[in-house]
């Protein structure tokens, strides 16, 4: 017969912690693979914008007059495609989540980049 | 790489009905129906069929215009599928069982998926 | 004749996680007639399929659900390979039925615990989701994600699992098939639970067939179809049977899941025991042309992608069908006849995922 089949669990749950955590006094479970959200160094970005191609959610924009890089969060599905595709690597994955806003906002970035001067050729014919 | 047996029968609109209670009759099972947009006005759909883990496909190929039968009469369940081709692709079926007459999936653009979008547009 | 009178069911209602709306038609207490109406969160995700390029819909096709993701996102990649007749190599395929495994068991689990808070036994559901808890880290730990992995690609798999933490996984399984063994008993044995499930909403083998009813709905009835059985990604060297019931009823569709639990930990310790080294990816050029209906067994059932390209970037279509579209018409056979205070146990015990039905 099946009656106190429940007694064991419930036993063993008030024997035991709680499983779940005070969360904003603990921090939450974070593990170093964690996608929170995508980081972004200026100074390495080449303007090559496969990051805006590579985007399912569309939610990255660069302007290569005015050097500037945005993201929308509230776009951006932190799929990390952007993080993969991207030659120079200036992009990454940061564990932390993004906060909560109480409105829409992009956030914009200045390029930094500045292209190394090419060596100059040595010999140059007819000259 | 271990490939999932499937075949693509075309039939006409005419011999949809007895092709379907054929298959109902070998003991067939109903696994989709679905549409795709094929060109200006012409829409294919496929009725997949499936036993001992083989699809068969039956395709018929049609315009916006052609009214098709429905195979409720056979398949009672498939009215999810007409209602939804119906919704969306706004193919007319006739005779649905349980015709929701264009409300089982509410759109805010009428027969979304029958217009065509450009390519690579934006949003 | 007694009066008939019409109940609306949902779309906001206690035991459902999602949106669907069922009116009833009601004699006294019992149900004679159902018509259902989804529709509240369609998102056209299949027409996205036009914009998006066919490497990147892999995230797409992953947000069709929030629970069986990583099988969604699997499905597709699958139909996309079988297209350009793409080698997967074989790290690959071993990986994805282990992650393809965990999201059975989280999905089941949660699943157990929404039953149970169908019939007010609040303490279980929270057990359920508690051991659950531990699949999910194991998800983020392994790929970054709790619900949306997003490891899948075309081509292969986008992270690998170090030899060291399989082995753990494998022994940190054990301990939660202990866990699972105590909180299925419940679910099997408890009278409580069996008074409310045992011949409620019973669905016969043939209406469960010809109804088109897939996964555990139709395995509760004795329908013997999984598609894992095809052999897709590793499935084909793993050994395991499937599970299934003659009953037909609530109970039975429960038993299926829970025995399902214990054959999934064991498909999982197989994979880890047999997992080869070796590459992870291969190399994808070119584009789709051709079309393919990809089949995968979905912890709800049979899940079909239809994809179809044209040479180009862009795909055609994919078409989506989901186990619960084709469990709805099941669902209304069961609820005819039924009383009226046991339709959200009925409801709840296909496992209605409805933003998957509607995509």
């Amino acid at each position: 017969m099946g009656f106190f089949e429940m007694t064991k669990t419930a036993l063993k749950t008030v024997m035991s912690r709680p499983a779940t955590i005070l969360y904003p006094y603990q921090p939450a479970k974070k593990t170093g693979l964690t996608r929170g959200h995508v980081a972004y160094d200026g100074s390495k970005c080449i303007s090559c914008s496969i990051c805006v191609k590579k985007c399912p959610s569309q939610a990255i924009l660069l302007n290569k007059e005015a050097k500037t890089w945005q993201i929308d969060r509230f776009r951006c599905v932190v799929c990390s495609s952007c993080v993969d595709t991207c030659p120079s690597k200036c992009l990454f994955m940061d564990t932390q989540y993004t906060g909560p806003a109480v409105e829409k906002s992009v956030e914009v970035f200045a390029i930094t980049y500045v292209k190394p001067a090419k060596p100059e050729k040595k010999d140059e014919p007819n000259q | 790489m271990i490939t999932q047996e499937q075949s693509i029968i075309p039939i006409d609109v005419g011999k949809l009905i007895g092709s379907v209670e054929q298959c109902r009759n070998e003991g067939y099972r109903l696994a989709q129906i679905g549409c795709t947009k094929v060109g200006d006005n012409a829409f294919e759909i496929n009725y997949s069929f499936d036993k001992d883990y083989v699809l068969k496909n039956l395709r018929i190929t049609v315009t916006a215009e052609t009214e098709i039968p429905s195979i409720t009469g056979m398949y009672w369940g498939a009215f999810v599928y007409e209602n939804e081709m119906h919704d969306l692709f706004g193919i007319q079926v006739k005779g649905i069982n349980i015709d929701f007459k264009g409300t089982f999936i509410r759109t805010s653009v009428k027969y979304p998926f029958g217009v065509t979008i450009v390519k690579g547009e934006k949003p | 004749m007694t009066k008939q009178i019409i109940v609306p069911f949902g779309p906001q209602h206690p035991v459902l996680p999602e949106p669907i709306h069922l009116d009833l038609v009601l004699e006294d207490e019992r149900v004679v007639d159902v018509i259902p109406s989804i529709g509240y969160i369609h998102r056209g995700f299949e027409k996205l399929v036009e914009k998006r390029e066919f490497t990147e819909y892999v995230y797409v096709a992953e947000r069709t659900c929030g629970i069986c993701s990583f099988i969604h996102g699997m499905t597709y990649c699958v139909g996309v390979e079988q297209i350009m007749n793409i080698e997967v190599p074989e790290r690959a395929d071993y990986l994805r039925t282990i992650w393809s495994e965990y999201s059975r068991l989280h999905s089941h689990l949660l699943w157990l615990g929404l039953f149970a808070d169908s019939f007010g036994f609040e303490n279980l559901f929270m057990n359920a989701w508690r051991i659950r808890e531990r699949i999910l880290d194991v998800f983020e730990q392994t790929t970054g994600g709790r619900v949306i992995q997003g490891t899948c690609k075309i081509g292969g798999v986008r992270r690998d699992i170090a030899n060291e933490k399989l082995a753990e996984m494998s022994s940190n399984l054990d301990s939660i098939r202990k866990e699972i063994e105590d909180l299925t008993n419940v679910f099997l044995h408890d009278d409580t639970v069996r008074h409310r499930t045992r011949n409620v909403g019973v669905l016969s083998r043939e209406d469960a067939y010809h109804l088109g009813a897939v996964g555990p709905t139709g395995r509760g009835s004795g329908v013997a179809i999984d598609l894992r059985k095809t052999g897709y990604a590793a499935y084909g060297k793993l050994n395991f049977s499937m599970v299934t019931d003659s009953c037909g009823d609530a109970y039975s569709r429960c038993l299926v899941r829970c025995k399902e639990l214990f054959s999934s930990i064991d498909l999982i310790q197989q994979a880890i025991r047999k997992i080869p080294d070796g590459p992870i990816e291969v190399k994808v050029t070119g584009a789709p042309n051709g079309e393919f209906f990809c089949r995968a067994e979905q912890p709800r059932g049979e899940l079909v992608h239809y994809i179809k390209g044209n040479g180009t970037k862009f795909l055609v279509r994919s078409r989506i069908r989901t186990p619960t579209l084709s469990n709805i018409p099941s669902l209304i056979k069961m609820l005819q006849g039924c009383e009226l205070a046991d339709v959200p146990v009925i409801v709840l015990s296909i496992d209605p995922c409805i933003s998957c039905t509607e995509r």
